[in-house]
């Protein structure tokens, strides 16, 4: 059960991004030039919905399952780092039409083209790892 | 009952659906954000030995594995016991914008002139895969997060980086629909 929940958690997430036709490239596109409303009313929605639990969480004091507080780290105060990194993803989400979990959810599709993304998606982190001292952030 | 969930869903039964994931990690004591996997799977290939960002005991971050190996499953189930036989019901503009430069839509979830066979492995294709998945890893890392880190687990928390962060995933997204693939196809 330790592992598995995990497991189940990411299944839900799977068919919840294939069905909601998430990990599309047309749907990018359609988000991009305007043209619809689905994406945005998508993750205006999780928004929505996740703000108020965070906010109940917060000011309920609720527990994980082992007992302990739910605490969620604020994170590092910044600008460049925000900016720059963020034009950078956003300038490959466009082209390949997928974020990180949709990469992962479009291979159960069969769209083995993934496979090519994730490997330049694992240098792109590497050579930020390499580059990291010597970037604004 | 089936049937009913093998159509498209509608975009608020999703969003609504990825709240509850990114509350049911907050409860199993994790945080929902899916690029971090990136960096434990450069530290498990044994990137940390060269490069101290990857020296870091991963086996923390095994959830997210199991996480992301879920959504694998969850996409095969979806084209499978969930499939839907209709072509993706896109907008006509955005149809008619990806005619005009080249790209014809074909119904599916991706476009074949990008991810099929014959497009993975000309130069070409590969190039735009590898270069663009390379864009995406650099940048969520530089930036601290990608679009379930910030956009869902940063904004839900009131994070302003976060939004700094999602206003820069537009501007890029933006600058590659309107200055890049226009020249792509």
């Amino acid at each position: 059960m330790k592992s598995l929940k995990f497991i189940l958690a990411g299944i839900l997430f799977g068919i919840i991004m294939s069905k909601s036709e998430a990990i599309s490239w047309y749907r990018m596109q359609e988000m991009f030039r305007f043209q619809s409303f689905h994406m945005y009313g998508l993750m205006g929605t999780a928004v929505v919905l996740g703000s108020i639990a965070v906010f109940l969480i917060k000011k309920f004091y609720v527990n994980d399952y082992t007992g302990s507080p739910i605490v969620i780290q604020d994170k590092d105060k910044g600008f460049a780092r925000y900016m720059l990194g963020g034009t950078i993803f956003g300038l490959g989400w466009a082209l390949t039409g997928a974020c990180p979990g949709p990469m992962f959810v479009n291979i159960g599709h069969g769209y083995f083209g993934m496979l090519v993304v994730i490997f330049g998606a694992l240098i792109g982190t590497f050579l930020y790892g390499v580059f990291k001292n010597k970037l604004p952030h | 009952m089936l049937e009913l969930l093998k159509q498209p869903w509608p975009w608020w039964t999703a969003g609504a659906a990825i709240a509850f994931i990114m509350v049911l990690l907050l409860y199993f004591g994790k945080s929902f954000g899916v690029s971090s996997n990136l960096r434990t799977i450069c530290t498990i290939a044994g990137a940390g030995k060269r490069v101290k960002f990857f020296d870091f005991d991963w086996k923390a971050q095994r959830w997210n594995l199991l996480f992301i190996f879920g959504a694998v499953l969850g996409g095969l189930i979806s084209s499978t016991l969930l499939k839907d036989d209709q072509p993706l019901q896109l907008a006509e503009a955005t149809i008619a914008d990806l005619k005009a430069i080249g790209l014809a839509f074909d119904g599916q979830l991706n476009p074949g002139q990008l991810y099929g066979t014959a497009a993975i492995f000309s130069l070409k294709g590969f190039l735009i895969l590898i270069l663009g998945g390379m864009l995406v890893g650099f940048g969520a890392r530089y930036a601290g997060g990608c679009t379930s880190g910030h956009a869902i687990s940063g904004l839900t928390n009131m994070q302003l980086p976060s939004l700094i962060a999602v206003i820069g995933f537009f501007i890029g997204g933006l600058a590659t629909t309107y200055l890049i693939l226009p020249h792509l196809f």
